[in-house]
């Protein structure tokens, strides 16, 4: 699986400290390996958006503000934002175990306090991923996004951290055949 | 140029002589941990998309049934299932099964399973709790966790250290748990986003490994990656005859780098909650006293070890739960389990009209067993109460020590436990 390069997609905007269990409250835990009906209820811990999941788009993006996706580990919760249909989370700052989650999937994320502090909800964004430019149609606006280090962008562009694994263990199997 | 204790364990898994702040580095683990909610997909992933046939060490895994075991619906069971199939199938030796373990971040420490110097990974926020014990400790996804099982090593982002000093004692009926809400309230929730919190000075050698474990366990509430405390004393004595390897502990250097130092007078720290809806709504417990309560809670990975059950008894003998209130106890631990039995303490709680569960995270993350309604108010020994947090994203959630959330639910409102207890004997203190 290989990113696109760029996406487009309406903007869902966020508050600050959005939580693990807002994103996906725990009682929906019990489907950890569905990601389609951890979709059906993402964000729905949030006040006043209990019902968001069955109005995003396909592709659609979602903004968040800073220290996006602080709690829990529960790697459910960027799952849970996928399988709503979000293609990409831009956020002022990302809390690290939700950063590290989505890297890991190979879910791509962009760290941008520009574009975090001037998109308003309903904002028609196109990313360019690679250049890691944000642009804004409905204002007229382009942010650019923190850039992350090479073995995270590498991380990324593989498809995350199975395909990294696949690599090392055919790796280890070589040297130990190799071994006899 | 030194390093802190944080650097020191990364460069040693990484095989380095040295790392700084920001490195990427890919470093070996030491152990690792997973639970009901995190081993499913971890395992699904390691077999079915890494192709990973066994795991790299059996013995340096433990799995606990503790999030929703004893299952509470048929989907839990399924994944307690598949947690028990796997931890089988790979042979992984620290299995604790429901009735026989607990709650992970209590069970490893009490098992001796996780040492000074070591570098330790848990699919679970909370891991960060272990650093008490002197060694490097983080929640990780189950990706992550997949990986490690793997191939025993993962990728880290060497971080930043925050240097937290308290110097003088904390003063009576203070607790560890009202320090570090505190200290998270000065801060707030993303005060020490992705970096490491060492904690040190006066006030921590005068403090038991319980209430250590009770300030490392809440560093993710500060948005940390990790929280770390120096060997010393009371570390080797609480690993003495419990510890199943063999441990080198580890120092910071006198000129380690820290990004920041804050020093703090435990003398100076009141009683304190954390107000709904955030870990950092930080009040002095006069600014809150009085507040009516639904439910009372005593659990979790931060507040219900045998030492905090023990205060907690010691508020409650010879009372009696308020009308209107219900005290819902659950021990973090079957061992403490077993310990409160022989020393009374069950008695106590159910002569108070405590309802006595066993051993779960259970309420803490709204899962079972004290799960809360629309608009109720709870004052829980928990980590983090973000709305939803406990049930209903409208109930209303305060954080506290376990000797206040005992006094509270005798009087029916939060309290001072001294309304209810003269003086906490001293060798609870």
């Amino acid at each position: 699986m290989t990113l696109p390069k760029v996406l487009r997609g309406r903007a869902w905007r966020f508050g600050d400290n959005i939580d693990t269990d807002q994103i996906i409250p725990a009682k929906y835990a019990i489907y950890s390996l569905d990601e389609k009906e951890l979709g059906k209820h993402a964000m729905e811990g949030v006040p006043g958006r209990e019902t968001w999941a069955s109005q995003v788009g396909q592709g659609d993006i979602l903004v968040g503000g800073s220290n996006f996706g602080c709690g829990s580990s529960r790697e459910i919760a960027p799952v849970a934002i996928r399988g709503a249909g979000i293609s990409l989370v831009v956020a002022d700052s990302f809390a690290r175990i939700f950063f590290r989650n989505a890297i890991n999937m190979g879910y791509p994320i962009l760290q941008s306090p520009p574009a975090s502090e001037a998109i308003e909800d309903g904002d028609e964004l196109e990313v360019d991923l690679e250049q890691g430019i944000i642009r804004n149609f409905t204002k007229g606006d382009e942010y650019r996004s923190d850039s992350f280090p090479p073995f995270m962008n590498e991380l990324l562009r593989m498809g995350g951290l199975v395909p990294w694994v696949r690599k090392q263990l055919e790796e280890r199997r070589r040297t130990a055949s190799a071994r006899g | 140029m030194g390093m802190t204790m944080t650097e020191k364990v990364l460069a040693r898994g990484a095989g380095r002589e040295s790392v700084r702040p920001g490195d990427l580095v890919l470093a070996k683990v030491d152990f690792a941990m997973g639970h009901d909610l995190t081993i499913p997909p971890a395992g699904k992933i390691m077999r079915e998309q890494m192709g990973a046939e066994k795991i790299w060490d059996p013995e340096r895994v433990a799995v606990t049934q503790d999030h929703f075991q004893p299952a509470k619906d048929a989907a839990s069971a399924t994944l307690g299932r598949l947690t028990r199939e796997f931890s089988h199938e790979m042979g992984i030796k620290w299995y604790f099964e429901v009735g026989q373990g607990g709650i992970c971040h209590t069970v490893l420490p009490e098992h001796g399973l996780v040492l000074p110097g070591e570098l330790v990974v848990g699919a679970d926020s909370h891991s960060c709790t272990y650093g008490a014990l002197n060694n490097f400790a983080t929640g990780i996804g189950s990706t992550d966790l997949a990986c490690v099982l793997a191939l025993g090593e993962l990728w880290f982002r060497v971080p930043e250290t925050l240097k937290f000093v308290y110097h003088n004692r904390l003063k009576e009926w203070v607790e560890a748990k009202d320090l570090i809400l505190y200290v998270i309230g000065q801060i707030g929730v993303d005060g020490a986003r992705s970096k490491a919190m060492e904690h040190t000075g006066e006030a921590l050698r005068h403090i038991d490994m319980e209430a250590r474990l009770t300030m490392t366990n809440m560093a993710i509430e500060a948005g940390a990656k990790n929280g770390i405390m120096e060997f010393d004393e009371v570390t080797k004595e609480y690993l003495d005859g419990r510890a199943k390897r063999p441990y080198t502990p580890v120092t910071s250097d006198p000129d380690a780098e820290y990004e920041r130092v804050f020093e703090f007078d435990a003398a100076q720290v009141e009683l304190g909650v954390a107000k709904p809806m955030s870990p950092d709504n930080y009040a002095p417990l006069s600014e809150v006293a009085g507040t009516r309560l639904d439910q009372v809670f005593i659990g979790s990975c931060t507040n219900s070890r045998i030492t905090d059950l023990r205060r907690a008894a010691a508020v409650l003998e010879g009372h009696k739960v308020a009308p209107g209130v219900r005290l819902i106890i659950t021990p973090s631990s079957h061992q403490v389990a077993i310990q409160a039995e022989k020393e009374g303490l069950i008695g106590t709680f159910l002569a108070a009209g405590a309802a006595w569960t066993t051993a779960t995270c259970g309420a803490c993350l709204g899962g079972h067993m004290g799960v809360l309604g629309d608009g109720e108010v709870c004052l829980s020994t928990t980590n983090r109460n973000f709305p939803g947090r406990m049930g209903h994203p409208k109930a209303q959630v305060y954080l506290s020590n376990p000797a206040v959330a005992a006094a509270s639910a005798v009087t029916g409102v939060i309290s001072h436990p001294s309304e209810v207890l003269a003086k906490m004997p001293a060798e609870l203190v």
